[in-house]
């Protein structure tokens, strides 16, 4: 048996009927990572002796008869979720050096299950990019073609997934960052409604936009890990009280009558012919099992990306003010003066892309600018809103491409920032409204490329896209390709 | 709309930025096609339609007014670049 292939749920059983034992099933990890790290590049940080430690912390529970879902399971978290005496980079050469006081909720929920962290996993530099380029310790690999990027920015969360270094892990969302690279990488990433997973300890790039959630093998998986870190957090002013489902209880094969709307914005003339036979084949899937297929308009969808550059910048400006060089972080030496302190220290520890979307975000926030970029993109954000709103009176989810075209080559959209933004352009929306998003297998390119389907759901509509796509992965076994390596 | 490189100067100062010419520049021009491409938001009406600042209807989160336990001094300083005592030491403010 192949324990670096095992979804969560089977580990679980055999971990649960002692047939395997954590210890050996995070070596037969650590070791996968060993020979295959060389040409990914998903972990920025591994942690294999505190991994074996809690690992053998976890068999001593499961043999006192504590054997949660999530106990002895090896995962590995984007290097964004702050880990207590583990280094937290968030990918820059900012935080190179840190080491966070405190765990982030969602991990410290996981952690309290007895879950393994294998380590952190690389990420563009602050979660800005759909590349995993930007980041400072290096680009990741796309396991499926090492020419090519996993997408970003939770690249390596996706990436150690495709090629068997983990379990399962987690990522975090603000324009598309677990769809996107989920879809390249074939496997299957959930970004929750806004609020219903904590936010605290996760380094914070946009707040109205940022969401945790799972990177996983299957649907299942996706399921019980969203389980497990969502939830109302006393920490997160903005996490929800509202209470959380059993996720399990939509796991079952039944698409039968739902209504799934197909915005028409988002199957334009020049889709890539790839993802355009993959979304046609999705919806013949569905269509056989009873799904009711109904065109929607989305009007606004044109202006989410300028949307969402002008606001995730503008809060990205604010929240990126605290690197400073004196509290923590990089710090610039033989310096004139306070000021120049900082100037420097930000300029030397970020890199070209945090640098200018800081730029961008002070400038669309600056005296006799705020009025026409940050209100405007508000005002727009509304529409954006509303246009899902109304099209949710009319169908129970949305069914779209993730992302334009397979995987791209590593370099191909680096020159040029606004063609690397365009890319997100049918997952941005989705944060924008604050809605729920889910990114799994679907048909694969002529030339073997993941491409991803994305099931788009109501506010806290998460049962319901989970439903169906378990319902879709049941008649198909994309999901089981595995990348050679 | 384009961006002169003299506006771009007084951005990276009030984003604390010292920026090279080379990065200067290169954001200049790369922030014009930005700003160019945001301006489609133009084409849209917004007058009398409310502002969305966050997606989920939120409103002030209280807690009780109660000492908890916190990280302390030392661990909040562990990350410091530099410090003395019980402070972050910075470069002089004032001459």
């Amino acid at each position: 048996m192949e324990l670096h292939t095992l979804t969560i749920q089977q580990l679980h059983q055999l971990l649960k009927n002692r047939q395997v034992s954590s210890v050996e099933t995070t070596r037969a990890l650590l070791k996968r990572i060993e020979t295959t790290e060389n040409r990914i590049n998903a972990f920025i940080t591994v942690a294999a002796d505190q991994a074996l430690a809690a690992a053998e912390a976890a068999d001593q529970r499961i043999a006192n008869g504590d054997c949660q879902t999530l106990t002895g399971i090896p995962l590995a978290l984007k290097d964004i979720f702050l880990t207590e005496g583990l280094r937290t980079t968030c990918a820059s050469k900012m935080l190179e050096n840190f080491i966070a006081p405190y765990d982030a909720t969602a991990w410290a929920r996981l952690k309290s299950q007895g879950a393994v962290l294998l380590g952190k996993l690389n990420q563009d530099e602050f979660a800005m990019g759909s590349s995993c380029e930007s980041s400072a310790f290096g680009a990741t690999r796309n396991p499926w073609d090492t020419e090519r990027t996993p997408g970003g920015s939770s690249g390596g969360s996706a990436a150690s997934i495709a090629a068997q270094q983990a379990t399962a892990t987690l990522g975090t969302d603000t324009g598309g960052s677990i769809r996107q690279p989920a879809s390249h990488c074939g496997c299957v990433g959930l970004k929750p409604t806004y609020g219903r997973v904590s936010r605290y300890g996760v380094i914070a790039y946009a707040s109205s936009l940022d969401q945790v959630g799972p990177v996983t093998r299957d649907v299942t998986d996706a399921a019980l890990l969203l389980q497990a870190i969502a939830g109302h957090d006393p920490k997160d002013s903005t996490s929800v009280e509202q209470q959380v489902p059993d996720y399990s209880t939509s796991l079952k094969n039944d698409v039968k009558g739902m209504k799934i709307g197909l915005p028409r914005e988002y199957f334009i003339d020049g889709l890539d012919p790839d993802v355009q036979r993959a979304m046609d084949n999705a919806i013949a899937h569905l269509k056989g099992q009873g799904a009711e297929f109904i065109e929607v308009s989305l009007p606004h969808t044109n202006y989410a990306v300028a949307c969402y550059y002008l606001i995730a910048t503008a809060e990205a400006s604010s929240n990126l003010a605290r690197y400073e060089g004196v509290r923590f972080g990089h710090r610039a030496t033989e310096t004139e003066g306070l000021i120049e302190m900082m100037m420097r220290s930000r300029a030397a520890g970020f890199g070209a892309e945090v640098k200018r979307r800081i730029m961008l975000g002070t400038y669309a926030l600056s005296s006799g600018y705020y009025d026409a970029y940050y209100l405007k993109a508000q005002k727009v954000r509304t529409l954006i809103q509303r246009d899902f709103s109304e099209a949710f009176k009319q169908v129970d989810i949305l069914l779209t491409p993730v992302a334009p075209t397979p995987a791209f080559k590593i370099g191909e959209k680096t020159a040029d920032p606004l063609q690397m933004y365009l890319s997100d352009i049918f997952t941005i929306p989705v944060n924008l409204a604050g809605i729920c998003g889910i990114s799994l297998p679907a048909q694969p390119s002529a030339a073997g490329l993941p491409i991803g389907l994305q099931l788009i759901g109501k506010p806290f509509g998460e049962e319901t896209i989970l439903r169906a796509a378990y319902s879709f992965e049941q008649t198909t076994d994309w999901h089981r390709q595995k990348a050679a390596l | 709309m384009g961006i002169t490189q003299l506006e771009i100067e007084h951005v990276a100062r009030l984003a604390r930025l010292a920026l090279s010419d080379a990065e200067n520049e290169l954001f200049s021009s790369q922030m014009s096609a930005i700003l160019c491409y945001v301006e489609t938001l133009n084409e849209l009406d917004t007058d009398g339609i409310i502002p969305t600042a966050h997606a989920v209807p939120v409103q002030n989160a209280f807690r009780s007014d109660a000492v908890q336990p916190s990280i302390g001094t030392d661990q909040a300083l562990s990350n410091a670049p530099d410090r003395v005592e019980t402070f972050f030491r910075v470069p002089p403010v004032i001459e």
